[in-house]
């Protein structure tokens, strides 16, 4: 294919992956005049802040926002602290568990939610957890942890197993070598596991609405959601505002980690 | 255990003598796996068996195959499943195509390419509600950019309401679907193609072949493998999607869009049939294992 023709299609592609991102940006800059009787144009007429305003005042969508940061926090720590440990025995010590363990990641993916939801909400019924978020982090934590596992035991496998040795052979206890030699090195593969766990919590959905009934106890993006509810042109404003402050904290999240956790799947794979 | 096997298992791995410790180790991550995850699966397959009700104390007796007959003449649940498999096949296929136009593009010396790499990374983290919302706002009848541009260009002369239009419904969410599954897809395949050994291409082009002979003889059978795995794992991604159609369309008009995952939550969350939604779940499950192995057998055999 000759150059110009590719450039061509790059453009396509360019367009296509960035037109609703820039349509969603747009809109949330428009007045609600604007919205209701204009032809739809790119560059809003008069462009307002006063959607982000209104998306703030007439939702609880503060309160929502709080809850989601909550919740995304302490299933990211929370499955990190477990996932760790095991992560490094299924890397140090190759046994059929290791097999089982991943195994159980691929397998976890076929199986649809919706055979596991039913009776997990039972469960979480007869605990007593139904419509909290203690509940909500309980669920998230245990679907982010097979793969999180998976990933930090990427990471694990990347420090050389000679250093350990080589750090025992100088005197180094167990402990002192895994606080001293190991940890350091696999700080970045925690931080991007860290990451992983808050975006998918942060973005999660269906469980949520399972889970929580409360609008009160709501998460982000049950919040969002309610927004189409009413959707007059008038409303669009403040919808499209809600949106584009839901997805800065993920955005800013991956455009930190974007080479790391790209580099930490393939990790993951090659090594799996 | 007798001590000679012990002697001989304690030799064949090295270090067993931390056997317990590595359990211990194991435990804090298995545990929750075990009793919220594998635990419910179980629990959910036996559930598909009984008449189990939303209600808190309801009594829930056994019922055999009764769920499974039901699901067989449920018009509505092959209705919403014919609609599934067209949503998860055209979405995983057209999805492949465009992430390995892309991935070609960003594996070429081409400016803007870390401008592409980047929007192409964007899906991935949005939310998928607020994938919704957004799309919403494209297709919206009359603040929508859809329409404006299409009204402009006389391709149309009136407005359209792509969402809740029985023919267009369809077809408007597989397009958010192509669209938020690039990520995946492109990363994996740009990472297959790296790995496509440079020195084939070069010995191909000394003996005269063409790019597209090279693309077709070298690259996509070294990718083979790549493509099985994301395609395989987009299609099961792709049949399991609730979120971005729940925020589009909630299923409408008209059940157009009521994934299975959209009718089997209906089912339970909606009507408190427990044990009919969960013989669904396993339903739909077979379903997915049968055509995934179908697939993936008849990719192995033509690659041996």
């Amino acid at each position: 294919m000759s150059k110009p023709l590719k450039y061509v299609a790059l453009l396509a592609y360019l367009v296509f992956l960035g037109f609703p991102l820039l349509w969603l940006l747009s809109t949330s800059f428009k007045t609600q005049r604007e919205m209701a009787t204009l032809h739809p144009r790119w560059i809003p007429h008069h462009p307002t802040l006063s959607n982000f305003t209104d998306a703030f005042s007439t939702q609880d969508l503060t309160g929502s926002a709080l809850r989601s940061l909550v919740v995304a926090l302490s299933v990211a720590v929370i499955t990190v602290v477990l996932a760790l440990p095991a992560a490094y025995a299924l890397a140090r010590h190759r046994s059929l568990l290791n097999r089982v363990a991943i195994g159980w990641v691929l397998v976890s993916q076929v199986f649809p939610v919706m055979l596991i939801i039913i009776p997990l909400f039972m469960i979480l019924r007869r605990l007593d957890l139904v419509n909290t978020l203690p509940g909500l982090i309980l669920v998230h934590v245990t679907f982010t942890l097979p793969f999180a596992l998976w990933m930090l035991q990427g990471y694990v496998r990347g420090v050389p197993r000679e250093l350990e040795e080589a750090a025992a052979v100088d005197g180094a206890g167990r402990l002192r070598t895994l606080v001293r030699v190991i940890a350091p090195l696999l700080t970045p593969g925690v931080i991007a596991t860290l990451l992983f766990a808050f975006i998918s919590s942060w973005n999660e959905f269906f469980f949520a609405l399972v889970i929580l009934k409360d609008p009160d106890k709501a998460t982000l993006p049950l919040t969002l959601v309610k927004f189409t509810g009413a959707e007059q042109a008038a409303r669009l404003g403040p919808l499209a505002a809600a949106s584009v402050l839901a997805t800065i904290p993920s955005l800013i999240f991956f455009a930190v980690i974007q080479r790391r956790l790209r580099s930490g799947l393939t990790a993951g794979a090659v090594k799996g | 255990m007798t001590a000679v096997q012990a002697a001989v298992r304690g030799r064949a791995a090295r270090g067993r003598g931390a056997d317990r410790g590595v359990s211990f180790l194991l435990l804090p991550a298995l545990i929750p796996v075990l009793i919220f995850s594998v635990g419910p699966l179980l629990y959910g397959i036996y559930l598909s068996f009984t008449d189990a009700r939303g209600g808190r104390n309801a009594v829930v007796s056994f019922v055999g195959l009764k769920n499974f007959g039901e699901v067989l003449t449920d018009g509505d649940f092959w209705s919403s499943f014919k609609i599934g498999l067209i949503w998860a096949v055209s979405v995983t296929v057209l999805q492949f195509a465009a992430a390995l136009g892309l991935a070609l593009l960003l594996n070429s010396d081409l400016r803007l390419r870390g401008l592409a790499r980047a929007l192409a990374m964007a899906p991935w983290a949005m939310p998928p509600i607020v994938i919704g919302l957004m799309w919403r706002l494209v297709y919206h009848p009359n603040a929508g950019i859809l329409n404006a541009t299409l009204r402009d260009a006389h391709v149309i002369g009136h407005n359209v309401d792509w969402l809740n239009n029985f023919g267009t419904a369809l077809p408007a969410i597989i397009v958010v679907g192509v669209w938020t599954g690039m990520p995946q897809t492109t990363v994996v395949l740009l990472a297959g193609l790296q790995g496509v050994a440079s020195e084939l291409h070069e010995a191909a082009a000394v003996d005269g072949a063409g790019v597209w002979r090279r693309f077709w003889s070298i690259t996509l059978p070294q990718l083979r493998p790549v493509i099985i795995a994301i395609t395989s794992l987009d299609f099961v991604w792709n049949i399991n999607q609730f979120a971005m159609v729940y925020a589009l369309t909630q299923g409408g008009p008209g059940g157009r869009t009521r994934l299975p995952m959209l009718f089997a939550y209906e089912e339970a969350f909606r009507y408190g049939f427990f044990g009919y939604a969960a013989a669904l779940g396993v339903a739909i499950t077979i379903v997915v294992l049968v055509v995934l192995g179908l697939y993936l057998w008849r990719q192995m055999r033509e690659n041996a």
